[in-house]
């Protein structure tokens, strides 16, 4: 019977939760390199037992682990993460220049065909590749010299790319989300990178046709659809259908467009998810309930899920990279909150469950689909 | 042999138990403990020290016969004690955060 692996990382340390088809009754490994903030634990497409996580620390740095037999044993590989050529400045929160430092690796990319092949996204804002299963990485430097470099500003988190998607009909096209730099893209596998920004409005920005800036929180696509996109974004739920050459806010009817993750049915590429969140200020749900959204028509028209998650007193976030969808019919939904709760769902959204509580504030949840 | 004490998290990181013994030649400073430390278990590389700039990481210290040597210059000569093997280099987690 078919099966599920979801991957979870959290600020002390990774889970793995494993459950058949039917996604009701879970297992919970973990926690795996306890006391570590594991940015992030993925799959590779091409081979389920190969798993990668970002395993990071203030105190001793960047780790990098793989597993090659699905979670059971993993080893540190690679963690050379060095910037290539001269480093340059970007501007720091108060609008002086900064040298680039690197300091961690938020979100793994694995290629979806060859299982040695990665790519990272990084804090200070750079995109690494790997070709050798980690042992190795190699800077794409031509994102981070951009001619707008010099003018990046970290978000609240750090200056990172948090976003990396590979379009699934071209591996040499990439797109990138930068806080708070937005969004960029490549048609040549990593070597040039333009801005795709253009429709993005961020309040406190007076240009509105500013190329760099916005507030990008996360992009998703169907892969059947590589030129459509979605992006949750500091204020504002966007839509792009020309792959990021420009952006229209579909926010519609949320009760708040501010939010951190937003996903894309495995089977319906017009169905989206969003969790909002109250403000910028508050982290948290509306009137203290915890809902995930969903438009079953590419935005606009949100309906609110609710059956399972808490519907009061509840003050939690969802991060950025904390949502994902399994690829089993129906389709499945996992999501993790800062207050350690993982929910998954296995109608598309309509009913939830806690697969585990009581996890260390949930910084990442991926998932597998397991033959 | 140099005596160095790695705290929890590296010794986990390295499969280290207890102490770890490594080889220095003299003169026995900071800098040579460090690129021996990395050279026996290559993991601890970029955990102590930046890969890039070689700097000590902000919320590492090192102490030696009840002294910080935290901001000491890397070429700084270790306590004899701790270059005869009578007394271990101690590498330390700041603490830091509420």
């Amino acid at each position: 019977m078919a099966g599920v692996r979801v991957l979870v990382g959290t600020a002390k340390g990774a889970f793995v939760l494993e459950a058949d088809g039917t996604r009701r009754d879970w297992t919970v490994t973990g926690p795996l390199f306890g006391g570590w903030e594991i940015y992030h634990v993925t799959g590779s497409p091409a081979d389920p037992d190969r798993l990668w996580a970002s395993q990071t620390s203030g105190w001793f740095g960047q780790q990098v682990q793989r597993s090659d037999d699905g979670g059971r044993s993993w080893k540190p590989v690679g963690n050379d993460f060095r910037y290539a050529g001269s480093t340059g400045t970007h501007q720091w929160y108060d609008g002086t220049p900064r040298p680039w430092s690197f300091t961690r690796v938020w979100h793994l990319e694995p290629s979806a065909t060859d299982p040695d092949t990665l790519l990272a996204g990084a804090e200070d804002a750079a995109l690494f590749r790997s070709v050798d299963g980690g042992g190795t990485w190699e800077e794409l430097g031509g994102l981070r010299t951009h001619r707008s470099g010099p003018a990046w500003q970290p978000g609240a988190g750090g200056l990172c790319v948090h976003t990396v998607l590979v379009d699934p009909t071209d591996p040499d096209r990439l797109h990138v989300a930068i806080s708070a730099a937005g969004v960029f893209r490549s048609a040549d596998g990593g070597v040039s990178w333009e801005p795709a920004n253009r429709g993005l409005f961020q309040p406190g920005i007076p240009d509105e046709d500013a190329e760099v800036g916005a507030c990008v929180h996360r992009i998703a696509r169907h892969p059947s659809r590589p030129d459509t996109l979605f992006m949750q974004k500091h204020w504002d739920v966007m839509r792009s259908d020309d792959a990021g050459g420009s952006w229209h806010e579909v926010s519609g009817d949320l009760p708040s467009d501010f939010g951190f993750p937003i996903a894309v049915h495995a089977h319906e590429p017009e169905t989206v998810y969003v969790v909002p969140i109250t403000s910028d200020a508050e982290h948290y749900p509306p009137e203290g309930r915890l809902r995930v959204y969903r438009s079953r028509s590419g935005g606009n028209e949100w309906e609110p899920l609710t059956r399972g998650l808490p519907q009061s007193d509840c003050y939690v976030n969802v991060l950025r990279d904390a949502m994902a969808v399994d690829g089993l019919d129906p389709c499945g939904l996992y999501l993790g909150t800062t207050g350690g709760q993982v929910y998954a769902s296995a109608d598309g959204g309509d009913s939830w469950a806690a697969a585990v509580r009581d996890l260390p504030r949930v910084l990442s949840v991926e998932v597998q689909t397991l033959p | 042999m140099i005596r160095v004490l790695l705290p929890q998290q590296l010794r986990r990181l390295a499969g280290i138990t207890g102490e770890v013994d490594v080889e220095v030649a003299a003169p026995v400073t900071l800098a040579a403990v460090w690129d021996a430390l990395e050279a026996a278990y290559p993991v601890l590389g970029g955990t102590f020290r930046d890969r890039a700039s070689g700097k000590r990481r902000a919320f590492v210290r090192f102490y030696a016969c009840e002294t910080d040597l935290s901001h000491e210059p890397p070429e700084t000569l270790l306590p004899a004690a701790v270059a005869q093997g009578a007394e271990p280099l101690l590498v330390v987690g700041a603490m830091a955060g509420g």
